[in-house]
């Protein structure tokens, strides 16, 4: 069925969580090779709620509690996903990759070229990402640039449920491992607060988004919009504010980061002439100037002003609020971005 | 190893300060929380993982140690702080985020770093490990003297880093001694489907070093086992691991629901709280009486309000601070 959000008919709302839930339910009914590992995804159903009901219906075998040991269970991932099965692991929060690195990146994202094509790795790792409720510099991390960067990996970060749903269908059949990133504050648990634009109409059947494709999500001709997850909708709330000014802004939702869709995002800059990227991991080294050099190197890039970020500062976050919501991208941000834009062109 | 009046006084007066502490952050914490959950908001927003029930591990060690030797904690460290003395205004300023805070309130309740009593903990699981044998690696090197605990639940002795930490300090014999907090879950976890062992110490077996065992979250016991595994580190032979039954009196967190705790586990590990049960030892053994206690009480809720209060008067920093001190060097 469709794959764009606009054409989707259906009206029962769901938060991400349960969209998640709902398609990994539904590929688990017909895949018996699909299950789940991971810390805390058995009778809890997550910490952040995506295997909720998973354990009643497929019980202990397909839907594993483990031990709080990540470098042997999204090792055994790899060897389980290398033999055959379609494993779903779940990392906490993506702040503790740093124990289990390796398995995710020297062996997951690698070993399909170092077989010359020959082992599949067909798993998806599950992470929660992102800050803003003061959890501190270990546990609101957003590292998306860090998962990005490295070859062999496809990445996805859903902005709303519809796309979370798709998404992690689609990452469930790919034959390749899929880092799917799921940000906090659009997860619709009650305790984190939630974003209500993450909370939108999903059709019950089983459907998939695919993995690579940016959309559109606000159409405008002034400045392009560039974001994924939660900055998603700090732009389309900076949209709406810029659209009371006389201004209009198209706002792409990336949701993909491997592979990147460039092709939409230099479509979009094309007809605005204006580029503004909205990203909550780190400034430096990130998707931010990823996707800024994405559309400087192109041969028809033609940009009426100097492109501009938002994104979080090169530090550890904070963990008091006052620090923590000043570092924070968000709508006045975007906007003010744009200003700056405008008086320097 | 018995406990002294004095060092039994001391262990229990700081399971009471703890414990007071505990409850009035607990209260705090709540505060802006009500009717909607929402960790976000009130005076100490984020996570907050309460140590009720396990103030025997902290004091049964730090009975022990001297601000010179050095102790990492976990995700849950209040307790343990407490009894490592790190400094209590800093200390709550920090978990409300404040300008006098350890850290200005950069870091929070799982980034507890006291420098002037060797005390720091963290939020990942199993991460103290490395850092407490470095710290003995470095004593050694220097020739100096002091001891490196680490603390961790039963949930880190899963993690990698424990099974390598335990044998680097043991191929260097340093002076390490590993310390794990049983609380008998690891979130929603349970012990028994985590751990291919009933129990822990069984692994020293491993690295072919000491290992303890405490059941039933023996205040004393603690102090035996420690005291005997600290001892033989001193005196240069070499790491030894301890595993403390204790109990986890609240939930993982606060906004837990503990859906996963069998029917009546709580009401049963309430009913064997090991601070009534320490007070009625010391008071059945002469060391305290009932006039004491009230004192001891007294003065221990009297320090938590001042820091509390310290903390709540204490301003934030401006919010541009979050820049500085991302380097050594860098003024605040
Ligand atoms: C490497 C890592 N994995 C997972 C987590 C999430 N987490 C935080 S506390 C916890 C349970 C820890 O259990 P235990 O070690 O027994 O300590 P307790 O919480 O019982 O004190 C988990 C899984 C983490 N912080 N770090
Ligand atoms: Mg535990």
């Amino acid at each position: 069925m469709s794959t764009n959000a606009s054409t989707a008919t259906a009206t029962r709302k769901l938060t991400i969580a349960r969209a998640m839930a709902e398609a990994t339910a539904q590929e688990m009914r017909a895949d018996p090779r699909v299950f789940v590992m991971g810390e805390d995804v058995g009778p809890l159903g997550g910490v952040f709620g995506n295997t909720r009901g998973l354990f009643d219906e497929f019980g202990p075998d397909r839907v594993r509690d483990t031990p709080i040991s990540e470098t042997a269970f999204i090792g055994a991932a790899v060897g389980a996903a290398s033999d055959g099965m379609r494993p779903i692991v779940e990392l906490m929060f993506v702040d503790f990759f740093g124990v289990c690195m390796d398995a995710i990146y020297n062996l997951m994202a690698k070993n399909t070229y170092f077989s010359g094509g020959k082992v599949k790795v067909p798993m998806v790792l599950m992470t929660s990402t992102g800050g803003g409720y003061s959890d501190a510099g270990q546990h609101s991390q957003c590292l998306y640039g860090t998962f990005a960067h490295l070859p062999g990996m496809k990445v996805v970060v859903p902005s709303n449920a519809f796309d979370a749903k798709g998404l992690m269908t689609a990452a469930i059949r790919d034959d390749n491992p899929v880092v799917f990133m799921y940000h906090k504050a659009l997860q619709g648990m009650g305790w984190l607060g939630t974003e209500k634009g993450a909370t939108v109409p999903v059709p019950e059947e089983s459907y998939s988004v695919e993995i690579g494709r940016a959309a559109v999500v606000r159409e405008g001709h002034d400045v392009t919009l560039v974001s994924l997850g939660v900055g998603v909708h700090h732009c389309l709330r900076a949209a709406k504010a810029l659209e009371e000014e006389g201004f209009s802004a198209e706002v792409v939702d990336l949701r993909s980061l491997v592979p990147l869709d460039r092709d939409t995002v230099r479509a979009s800059v094309a007809r605005t002439g204006r580029l503004i990227v909205v990203d909550e991991d780190y400034h430096s080294y990130g998707v931010s100037g990823e996707i800024i050099a994405s559309v400087a190197e192109h041969a028809g890039c033609r940009l009426k002003a100097a492109p501009k970020r938002v994104a979080y500062p090169d530090i550890p976050i904070p963990f008091a609020p006052t620090m923590e919501q000043w570092a924070l991208p968000n709508a006045d941000k975007v906007v003010a971005a744009f200003h700056q834009m405008m008086r320097e062109s | 190893m018995q406990p002294t009046a004095d060092q039994r006084r001391w262990m229990y007066r700081h399971m009471v300060l703890s414990r007071y502490l505990e409850e009035r952050i607990e209260a705090l914490y709540m505060e802006g929380k009500t009717p909607v959950f929402n960790m976000a908001k009130g005076p100490i927003p984020g996570e907050m993982h309460l140590s009720n029930g396990q103030e025997p591990c902290a004091v049964g060690v730090c009975a022990h140690l001297s601000a010179d030797d050095i102790v990492t904690a976990t995700h849950r460290p209040h307790h343990i702080a407490v009894a490592k003395g790190v400094d209590l205004d800093a200390m709550v300023a920090e978990i409300f985020g404040k300008a006098t805070g350890l850290a200005g309130g950069r870091g929070g309740h799982m980034h507890l770093f006291d420098a002037a009593v060797n005390f720091s903990c963290s939020g990942i699981i199993g991460e103290g490990l490395g850092p407490a044998v470095g710290a003995a690696l470095s004593r050694k090197l220097q020739g100096k003297s002091g001891v490196a605990v680490a603390f961790m639940g039963e949930g880190a002795a899963n993690q990698g880093a424990f099974h390598e930490a335990l044998n680097l300090a043991a191929v260097w014999q340093l002076p390490v001694v590993f310390v794990i907090e049983d609380n008998a879950w690891g979130i929603s976890v349970a012990k028994q489907a985590s751990t291919a062992v009933p129990r822990n110490d069984l692994r020293a077996a491993a690295y072919g070093i000491p290992g303890h065992h405490v059941a039933d979250n023996d205040v004393e016991g603690v102090f035996a086992a420690a005291g005997e595994a600290i001892a033989r580190a001193r005196e240069g032979q070499g790491p030894s691991l301890i595993e403390i039954e204790t109990a986890r009196l609240a939930g993982h967190f606060m906004g837990d629901g503990e859906d996963y705790r069998p029917k009546g586990e709580k009401e049963g590990l309430q009913a064997r709280d090991p601070i009534p049960r320490y007070r009625q030892a010391l008071l059945d053994a002469g060391v305290l009486d009932e006039a004491g206690n009230a004192a001891l009480v007294a003065e221990a809720h009297a320090r938590v309000e001042a820091a509390i209060r310290f903390a709540q008067q204490s301003e934030f920093l401006p919010p541009e601070a979050a820049l500085e001190q991302v380097f050594a060097g860098e003024s605040s």
